[in-house]
């Protein structure tokens, strides 16, 4: 009797330890990036940083703000492509789908999404570079729009089946049209949820670099020409960080800091919209 | 016997194989309560739902005969649907006001939804069916606050309130007190006594205490089948099939 009790709490104490130390070493690798990342970086984020472009080899200072402007420019072309074709995409698999059709969407996204990320890149250079005959940011926020799709595509789906039926049936039993319905109560109800989806894919395409150096290429000056060549964050600490030049390699350290605290900021206010719709 | 409002003739209703209802023919008078009643799975929400054709969202669905609104089609060539349903509301068995609204808003949901808001005219419309549904003394300080904060059976009057607003000439109801607690119920029947004199009402109720109080005409379904429908203290006291008779005494369902 006593022997089972001492036996239980034995294997219970293992088990708990067990999962514990799983724990930790999820954790610890993302505790040594972030500080490794703030104790290289930190000196090197000033004004500077946000305010010039890189100056030429061998003149020390300079900062990245093409590359943040590159960046954003390109998430925000990629998000006008994607999130209308990922939102409704899924506000037809969610409402209108026929089963058919919809699995074979589902498992195409799905396999999207598996894709890696050059293999984006190197699609959209077929589709756009080498018809147009050069790099562009338009490419590049192809590439990075058709890696958004899957993800809110797949997200916002979730989202709308979450929303009861009950709701749409009352909608409808007033006389409302399905489209509005859709619109005005499916899709309004599903927001917070969908917003959460929206702003990782943002997160996630915002450190993409591989579908970028197909595509988008990276340019050392105020690139805002959308048919031209443009420097995006990820693409200038990459290339910085293989530079010989030990100031390059700090203001890629500050690229890196910068990126991860934006990344952290996003995965924040999207648990935020998560947060907000199950009323916690 | 007032004006047929709503008449069935060999309606039938299949899912994929299964046949859930069954060449039911049968009238619902104008301005007067009828209750469906029968047990589980027999069919009586199904055919209530066929009336407003909640059924098209279903694909599987598929209904067959007349349903004559007025001697409208209901299922006829190009109606739309939309249309029915403006005429035909329903009261459903879960209280669903839009959670997302407040208690004002979701009065006038019908109205917001359909952008057809006159803004002078909706105080007017929500103090109106509030009273109608005798909820504008509980709520009248508090029309901006979420619906949501409402108890179940204010929830139910309000989603009645919603229905009454867009004005429909017959309202469904599908159970709509069977989650609710005894004294909200007792409201909810009562408000259904006054709701008569303006609506053609078609209750679906699994308490047969409830159709006895409510309604002046009741149908019974069993298995997809009508097997008797008349004045609702005849079929309770005099009913012409042993099925009817085992039914309402308990014996069986």
């Amino acid at each position: 009797m006593m022997r089972s009790v001492f036996l239980r709490n034995a294997k219970n104490y293992l088990m708990t330890g067990m999962m514990l130390a799983a724990t930790l070493a999820v954790l610890i690798p993302l505790g040594l990036i972030f500080f490794h990342i703030m104790k290289m970086g930190m000196s090197s984020v000033n004004l500077d940083f946000f305010t010039q472009i890189p100056k030429p080899t061998g003149e020390t200072g300079g900062g990245m703000a093409n590359g943040m402007l590159g960046s954003l420019l390109m998430i925000g072309m990629a998000s006008l492509i994607g999130l209308p074709v990922g939102i409704f995409g899924a506000i037809y698999l969610a409402e209108f789908g026929g089963s058919k059709v919809s699995t074979a969407i589902r498992f195409s996204a799905d396999v999207l999404s598996g894709t890696p990320s050059i293999i984006t890149g190197m699609v959209a250079y077929t589709l756009l570079v080498v018809p147009m005959k050069g790099f562009s940011a338009l490419a590049g926020s192809v590439a990075l729009a058709m890696i958004m799709i899957p993800i809110v595509l797949r997200t916002t789906e979730e989202q709308l089946k979450l929303v009861p039926g009950s709701l749409r049936e009352a909608s409808l039993a007033l006389g409302v049209p399905m489209w509005r319905t859709t619109l005005r109560v499916t899709l309004r109800s599903a927001l917070s949820g969908v917003m959460t989806g929206v702003l990782l894919a943002i997160a996630r395409v915002a450190g993409e670099t591989a579908p970028l150096l197909f595509t988008a290429l990276g340019n050392q000056f105020w690139g805002k020409d959308l048919t031209q060549p443009m420097a995006a964050l990820p693409l200038q600490i990459f290339s910085f960080a293989i530079a010989p030049y030990e100031d390059w390699h700090r203001l890629a350290w500050a690229g890196a800091l910068v990126l991860v605290v934006v990344m952290f900021g996003l995965s924040l206010t999207a648990r935020y919209f998560g947060r907000t719709r199950t009323g916690e | 016997m007032n004006n047929i409002k709503v008449h069935l003739e060999s309606l039938n209703i299949h899912f994929g194989k299964t046949h859930a209802v069954k060449d039911i023919s049968m009238d619902f008078p104008e301005n007067s309560v009828t209750a469906i009643i029968g047990p589980s799975g027999c069919g009586k929400s199904t055919m209530l739902r066929s009336l407003n054709r909640m059924h098209d969202l279903v694909p599987s669905a598929r209904v067959s005969g007349k349903v004559l609104l007025d001697n409208d089609d209901v299922y006829g060539k190009g109606v739309d649907p939309v249309g029915i349903r403006r005429r035909v509301g329903m009261v459903f068995q879960k209280p669903n006001p839009f959670p997302a609204m407040s208690i004002y808003d979701n009065v006038v949901a019908g109205y917001k939804l359909n952008s057809r808001m006159v803004r002078s005219e909706a105080d007017d419309i929500v103090e109106s069916c509030l009273k109608r549904v005798a909820l504008w003394d509980e709520v009248k300080d508090r029309l901006k606050a979420n619906a949501m904060t409402l108890s179940g059976g204010q929830q139910q009057r309000l989603c009645i309130a919603r229905t009454i607003a867009v004005k429909p000439e017959v309202i469904l109801m599908d159970e709509p007190a069977s989650a609710l607690d005894p004294i909200s119920t007792l409201k909810i029947e009562e408000l259904i006594e006054e709701l008569k004199e303006r609506y053609t009402i078609i209750i679906v109720t699994h308490n047969m205490q409830q159709a006895a109080r409510v309604s002046d005409y009741t149908a019974f379904l069993y298995m997809g089948d009508l097997i008797e429908c008349g004045e609702t203290k005849k079929i309770f006291t005099t009913p012409e099939q042993k099925q009817t008779e085992d039914y309402i005494t308990g014996r069986f369902g």
